[in-house]
């Protein structure tokens, strides 16, 4: 482990990739803060940039937008209370009412170091699991495999769209019936091609991600730009106040800090789960903590009520790096593109990545800690400037964001149908969004896709076509049970509970 | 009665669903393939039998948290117009070229959703695509068809 740190560190360290951190943190901020903009969008954006780097390069890139868009987040949040990604919604709690008593420089600066605790503890947490979990992984086979990804899937669906659970299974099986389009892999039969040369070599997932996320964004707020509920509310930036805490403030952190980085780790690990709800029990757990004089300030500038969201939040998102690196499964939406990154860099990740390539895996799981100290020490200072991105007329931001789409996808295939099919699919998208269909789940269902099917033909052909694969080993049970637990509750959840009431 | 627009999306998913199953069972596998406990379409099959399914719950059982969506205060001409302005983006960009046609469609896309700072129009166009092609083609190689430019001898 001692030697894959090195070369972790090795890699990390050379300045091509101390620069690409750099940058990474610094674009994640900026498009991070701008509300409407997660860390989806930008590292989908990302991605055309990073064809020409080295993979390690590249990931490296990636994994500094994502913290950086999360930081961006939790900066919009506080200051015009408009979260930019769902998990810093909990943020927003008690963040903007700590901008609007003048403190709002305080605030950030508590983000900022919760999150850099947060993200910290969790780096060294996945710096231990992350290698005894691929040594664990190694003992899952196909059929095992196929129920993860199906779980992965269902966790997404039951968690990313509160109440709307039937519509984010229907855009799973969309996203995987998007990724059956073009040759079949074992066979080469042209499958939903309509013999069209341009789908022979399926739908690329640059072009899916783009579409779906940094085009359909773009047209949903402009769709939705005379809605009176989104009109963002505008506090002076030029007013932030001081960002240093007093004795009091810092020791509120310290107690909060330890619980909610553990929550947010275990709870990043789960599949599906992800950032928001890690956000949110973190809030619901530290107001149960507190003494009742601390609880009365939940909500109205409370340091714990920050602190703890902010913590979780980042803690995590190193958490849910672990299933994407040790198994090959993403658990978000998130590492779903990152995952779909990895394998345009033809790398498989799974439990063998830490062995063929240490550097890789190392220097991802380093430069996260890299990118959290530069967030500190960099974005920290800058951001009374860095804030007035949130200024920023969308008239010219939304063609800007449209132009490096299709550039994007341009850059790529060359050819005008690979633009009008991501129009097509961004236009779906966008009267999907609008009607509460979530994007999340069909993305990771986008990507499993083509594994999804190579696991369930393995276990069929294994099992001579029988579908008993799927309860002959206790741990494919454990699986398949945990499944129908999710689905079930969310059926009684969605209608019987309903009919009671 | 009103059908809600979320269980229309839902019977257009249905419909599709259909219609992607009857294109898996189309696809041609390999004679001695067609027995198999897995081909090129079980997956397919399993797929579009599950969008059915899916799609029919979610018209019969009732909605429980009905998405609300104001449909007036909706903007249809600016995002319509910018729809437009992307297909005839993507119609120009391999005729006309990278730089023209990105250049005329940001100029028209500021002006569309409303922008009338015309420095900052031209600034965040013209010269911006420049610099940004400068960016990809002179320094990171990325080779970008621009026929006008061919032409007027800048590019070679």
């Amino acid at each position: 482990m001692i030697e894959g740190i090195l070369i972790g560190l090795e890699t990390a360290f050379s300045l091509k990739n101390l620069m690409m951190v750099m940058i990474g943190c610094f674009a994640g901020t900026i498009i991070g803060m701008l509300p409407g903009l997660g860390p989806m969008t930008a590292i989908a954006l990302m991605i055309p940039i990073t064809y020409g780097f080295e993979p390690s390069t590249g990931l490296i890139l990636m994994a500094g937008v994502y913290y950086g868009a999360v930081f961006g987040g939790s900066t919009s949040s506080i200051l015009i209370n408009a979260p930019g990604i769902p998990g810093t919604v909990a943020t927003s709690f008690d963040g903007y009412p700590m901008a609007q008593q003048g403190k709002a420089g305080k605030a950030l600066a508590i983000a900022a170091y919760s999150s850099f605790a947060g993200g910290t503890i969790a780096a060294i947490f996945l710096l231990i699991a992350a290698p005894s979990l691929s040594k664990v992984s190694l003992a899952f086979r196909s059929p095992d495999y196929f129920g993860l990804m199906i779980l992965g899937l269902t966790a997404v669906s039951a968690f990313s769209a509160k109440g709307h659970f039937l519509k984010a299974m229907m855009m799973v099986v969309l996203g995987l019936m998007l990724a059956s389009v073009g040759q079949d892999t074992l066979s080469d039969i042209p499958r939903f091609t309509f013999q069209n040369m341009n789908l022979s070599d399926g739908i690329s997932f640059v072009l899916v991600v783009m579409a779906t996320f940094a085009m359909s964004e773009a047209l949903t707020i402009i769709f939705k730009a005379n809605d009176p509920t989104r009109v963002a509310k505008q506090i002076s930036l030029s007013q932030l106040g001081s960002i240093k805490l007093d004795k009091i403030e810092t020791k509120k952190m310290v107690t909060t800090i330890p619980r909610s980085s553990v929550l947010g780790f275990i709870i990043g690990v789960l599949p599906g789960a992800g950032s928001t709800i890690a956000s949110f029990l973190a809030y619901g757990m530290e107001r149960n903590f507190v003494n009742d004089e601390e609880k009365q300030k939940f909500g109205k500038g409370s340091v714990n009520g920050l602190a703890a969201p902010e913590t979780a939040n980042n803690a995590a998102c190193s958490g849910s790096f672990v299933p994407l690196l040790t198994l090959g499964i993403p658990g978000s939406g998130t590492t779903a593109v990152m995952l779909g990154a990895l394998l345009g860099f033809g790398i498989q990740p799974g439990p063998r990545l830490y062995q063929t390539n240490p550097e890789i895996f190392w220097s991802v799981i380093m430069s996260m800690y890299i990118g959290m100290v530069i967030l500190l020490i960099l974005n920290l200072p800058l951001i009374p400037y860095i804030a007035r991105v949130l200024a920023t007329p969308r008239t010219f931001l939304i063609p800007l964001i449209l132009f490096f789409s299709v550039t994007g996808i341009y850059l790529m295939s060359f050819n005008n149908f690979d633009i009008y099919m991501m129009i097509g699919i961004a236009v779906v998208a966008t009267i999907l969004r609008l009607y509460d269909f979530p994007m999340p789940p069909l993305i990771l269902a986008f990507v499993l896709g083509g594994l999804m099917e190579e696991n369930l033909r393995r276990s069929l052909l294994i099992s001579d076509g029988s579908w008993a694969f799927l309860w002959d080993r206790p741990l494919t049970l454990i699986i398949m049970m945990t499944i129908l637990f999710i689905i079930g509750w969310q059926i009684y959840k969605s209608f019987f509970k309903r009919i009671t009431t | 009665m009103k059908i809600s627009p979320s269980k229309i999306i839902s019977l257009l998913f249905f419909i599709f669903s259909g219609f992607y199953l009857y294109t898996a069972y189309q696809i041609q596998v390999f004679t001695f393939d067609e027995n198999a406990a897995f081909n090129a379409k079980t997956f397919p099959i399993y797929l579009g039998y599950t969008g059915l399914i899916f799609s029919a719950l979610y018209i019969i059982l009732p909605e429980t948290r009905p998405s609300k969506v104001d449909l007036k205060v909706l903007d249809y001409k600016k995002t319509i117009t910018l729809v437009i302005l992307m297909v005839l983006y993507g119609l120009t960009i391999l005729r006309v070229g990278y730089f023209l046609s990105t250049s005329i469609f940001l100029v028209l896309s500021y002006i569309v959703l409303g922008e009338r700072k015309w420095l900052w129009i031209f600034l965040l166009s013209f010269p911006f695509v420049a610099i940004f092609m400068y960016l990809l083609h002179g320094l990171l190689n990325i080779y970008l068809r621009d026929p006008f430019l061919q032409y007027i001898g800048v590019m070679g």
